[in-house]
């Protein structure tokens, strides 16, 4: 075999602490190796002709690429020694940036590693086979997970491209987020205005399939050809007959139940439609608040539907779908803000979240579209917000900035001019953070057109005096303490990862980070991508967003999987894994084991043998590290190649 | 400066620390180690597996064997493995394994497996440090008395 090296210098990112030369040189010596340089940057064009123009002028059979990790790019090399005629499997990379020179400092240890790191890929890659992609049909179809602004976005150009879509929501109607705000910044357009459309659009495309109040069981498969069982949760009411009249909601005795859509900030029927612009416009009962699930007599709803739609009887139900690829969309929730004891942590009337004053603005909301103090029903004229409220802040575990509150406060400081002229808004803040299209001049109009008082520095304590409540803070640009008396406190919440988004991440195999949020595929390159072929993202499940990125995310998904779908044969990794028939003695272990069916006993001559699915095979070699004969190899991680790679490195006589 | 990869004063000389990790997890995290330029010791070598399930524990005994001072294997978290439970397998496989390692003659203190994810750059950092720590205080695994010196022994750099 005859093998070239490569040692990538990366600029300096490399050479500065590796003796890139000297590894070069290194390589000279070690087993097969006909052909050994070093370059400066081995992914860009010329770095990449050189290992072409190697390939063809050394008859290199294999390429070692020592560089970056091969997280990064493994695909781009690949493809190079591809293009100069090599299979793309004769090539294997050492990752001598991210696991040596970025983290040891020491440039002579780094060398001898670095030479070691590219000892183990040559000696891996002196075992490699040839391996074949085989193409497997894949099903046309996405599931979107989550549907608020992003997945809506998703749905919407997946099914405009002519995909089947699947919509699953977990409340009883789309619009996530975004359907409860009354205004967005900075246009200060009409949220529902610009998102009911859309949800409409949903409800009547020809290609979508909404579930809503429904929530993922499982899923089982993989890219192309995903199954997944939707739980559709039991709302004991038939959706089929529901016309969502709310003849139901006028006549519910239970008029006391926590308004979820509202944000608590009035009360509900325990038959509800959470909103006047629903998708679907369906009732729901709360059953821990329905008295008939209570024992006690009632079923007053089922006697004033007039379609005879309700049944306190229904239970969940299981739909399976199958899908080609899957849109995580599953968006954030609100910061738990009652820890926070100096704000009064839940137990003042007049201290409200940011998403419950947006409640109290919409002419749909609970109070009709006026601001009302909740303690009296009195117009408040002093107006304290206070930023940061659950966002950078490590105490609390979310060191990160929420990114949206600052120009929420903004838009809500100017709506509250709009609504009550003669008010007086102050707003507490660390930092104003309006990087974005229009955003900082709009924070700016809130100081300068509408009068908003920005006061740098945190807020110490709120509590009440009289009927008022008293924000004292401190004014850290003038260096002096302040005391403000209010009648109404809002709190800009900051957001975290959905609370169920972890569960979620293990159903579809994707990583999430130590806040819940969904891991991108690569921080810059592949935003809407994960790890899971076939399983991408949008929205704030990756990260907290506002609601043109979230958008703009939703697009780009759809995209992704538009060319994922795009045709109807996808390439199979033939990195599976490979049954030895003479070996195997057909104990089927390796059958038990496969996590994903891939592996069937088959009848050959009378004797039982294993049989690999390739299409089926993801190549996790469980079965491989299983199999009592060693008869079952995963191909391109055999025993052999892993155990070249330790001899490599620990028995150099 | 280069503190923290040197190994207890008088030796000078890397140990021989070998790592099998997955490709999802740990193997990122070791990434998202490198990027986040969180300095580490640099006796270990990374092995790259799809699955902390494709670890044989033969691997590890005979890395041991070959004359390997550690071994640590680190996948995904349970219930966050890529192939659903291919860690699952590994856990119970290497608890067993680890038991096994004093009939082979073997300290089980040169071997550990953990979980790192692909977020989890420091807790590498930690894991690697704190790992390489305990290996060094255990000191060079312990050869038969004439084996041969290899390769590496000769050349291992004394930066002191």
């Amino acid at each position: 075999m005859r093998i070239g090296v490569f040692i990538c210098h990366c600029g300096s990112n490399i050479a500065a602490t590796v003796d890139v030369k000297k590894v070069a040189e290194a390589a000279w010596g070690m087993n097969d190796v006909v052909y050994s340089t070093d370059s400066m940057y081995t992914c860009s064009e010329p770095g990449q002709q050189a290992i072409e123009e190697a390939i063809r002028e050394h008859k290199l059979h294999g390429v070692v690429v020592a560089s970056c990790s091969p997280r990064m790019h493994e695909p781009t090399f690949r493809r190079t020694v591809e293009r100069a005629g090599l299979n793309r499997y004769m090539f294997e990379m050492a990752n001598i940036r991210e696991h040596v020179s970025w983290i040891g400092r020491d440039k002579a240890l780094n060398t001898l590693k670095a030479t070691e790191l590219v000892r183990m890929a040559v000696e891996k890659l002196r075992l490699n086979r040839v391996l074949t992609p085989k193409k497997i049909p894949a099903t046309r179809k996405v599931l979107v997970i989550g549907g608020g602004v992003a997945g809506i976005q998703a749905s919407l150009d997946c099914a405009d491209a002519g995909l089947e879509v699947v919509l699953v929501e977990r409340e009883p109607s789309i619009g996530g987020k975004m359907s409860k705000l009354d205004k967005t910044f900075p246009t200060v357009d009409c949220s529902s205005c610009i998102l009911g459309p859309r949800m409409v659009d949903v409800a009547q495309h020809e290609r979508i399939t909404l579930y809503a109040y429904s929530e993922i069981d499982s899923v089982s498969g993989y890219v192309g050809n995903f199954e997944v069982n939707i739980r559709k949760k039991a709302s004991y009411v038939d959706w089929e007959k529901c016309t969502g009249c709310g003849a139901c909601t006028e006549k519910c005795p239970s008029r006391k139940t926590f308004d979820r859509f509202n944000e608590g900030l009035g009360a509900t029927t325990a038959i509800n439609i959470p909103f006047p612009q629903a998708i679907p416009k369906k009732a729901t009962i709360t059953a821990g608040a329905c008295r008939q699930f209570q024992g006690k007599k009632c079923g007053v709803c089922a006697k004033f539907c007039p379609t005879g739609a309700i049944n306190h009887e229904q239970k969940d139900e299981i739909v399976t779908v199958k899908v080609g690829a899957i849109v995580a969309a599953t968006g954030y929730d609100l910061t738990d803000w009652t820890v926070y004891g100096e704000y009064g942590a839940g137990r003042y009337p007049d201290v409200i979240t940011s998403l419950q004053y947006e409640r109290m603005l919409s002419a749909s909301g609970p109070y009709g579209g006026h601001i009302k103090r909740p303690s009296n029903g009195e117009e408040p004229k002093s107006i304290v917000f206070i930023q940061c409220v659950g966002s950078r802040d490590p105490s609390i575990g979310r060191p990160y900035c929420s990114g949206f509150c600052c120009m929420y406060t903004a838009k809500q400081a100017i709506m509250t001019k709009d609504h009550i002229p003669d008010s007086r808004s102050y707003v507490f803040y660390m930092d104003i953070r309006s990087p974005g299209k229009g955003y900082d001049e709009f924070t700016r109009r809130a100081q300068e057109e509408y009068g908003a008082q920005y006061v740098r520095g945190r807020v110490s304590q709120v509590y009440p005096r009289g009927d008022k409540m008293v924000v004292r803070g401190a004014d850290t640009l003038l260096g002096l303490p302040v005391e403000v008396e209010a009648d109404l406190v809002v709190l800009a919440v900051g957001g975290e990862a959905s609370r169920d988004a972890p569960k979620l991440a293990e159903k579809l195999r994707i990583s999430y980070d130590g806040f819940g949020f969904f891991m991108e595929g690569h921080p810059k390159l592949k935003p809407v991508e994960t790890n899971t072929a076939g399983v991408f993202l949008a929205g704030s499940c990756q990260g907290l967003k506002d609601i043109p990125s979230s958008v703009s995310q939703g697009s780009a998904a759809a995209a992704k999987v538009m060319a994922l779908l795009s045709r109807d044969m996808l390439e199979s990794d033939p990195q599976t894994a490979l049954v030895d028939i003479k070996r195997c003695i057909g104990c089927s272990k390796c059958v038990k084991v496969c996590p994903f069916g891939a592996i069937r006993e088959q009848d050959l001559r009378g004797q039982i043998k294993a049989e690999v699915l390739e299409a089926v095979c993801q190549g996790c070699g469980l079965c491989n590290a299983t199999c009592p004969q060693g008869a079952i190899q995963l191909s391109h991680a055999t025993d052999n190649q892993i155990l070249a790679e330790v001899e490599a490195l620990l028995c150099q006589m | 400066m280069s503190d923290v990869t040197r190994e207890p004063a008088g030796t000078g000389r890397e140990l021989r620390l070998v790592g099998f990790l997955c490709n999802w997890c740990s193997y990122g995290g070791a990434d998202t180690a490198g990027v986040g330029r969180f300095i580490q010791p640099t006796d270990l070598r990374i092995v790259r597996l799809p699955c902390s399930g494709r670890v044989n524990p033969l691997f590890i005994a005979k890395t041991l064997l070959y004359g390997a001072d550690g071994v640590l294997v680190s996948g995904c978290h349970p219930r966050d493995c890529h192939y659903a439970e291919g860690n699952f397998y590994a856990r119970r496989r290497l608890e067993v394994f680890r038991h096994l390692l004093p009939t082979l003659g073997i300290d089980p203190r040169r071997f550990e497996y953990t979980w790192v994810s692909a977020s989890e750059g420091q807790r590498w950092q930690q894991v690697v440090s704190k790992f390489t720590e305990q290996i060094h205080s255990l000191g060079p695994a312990p050869r038969l008395p004439g084996a041969p010196e290899l390769e590496w022994m000769q050349s291992g750099v004394n930066p002191a």
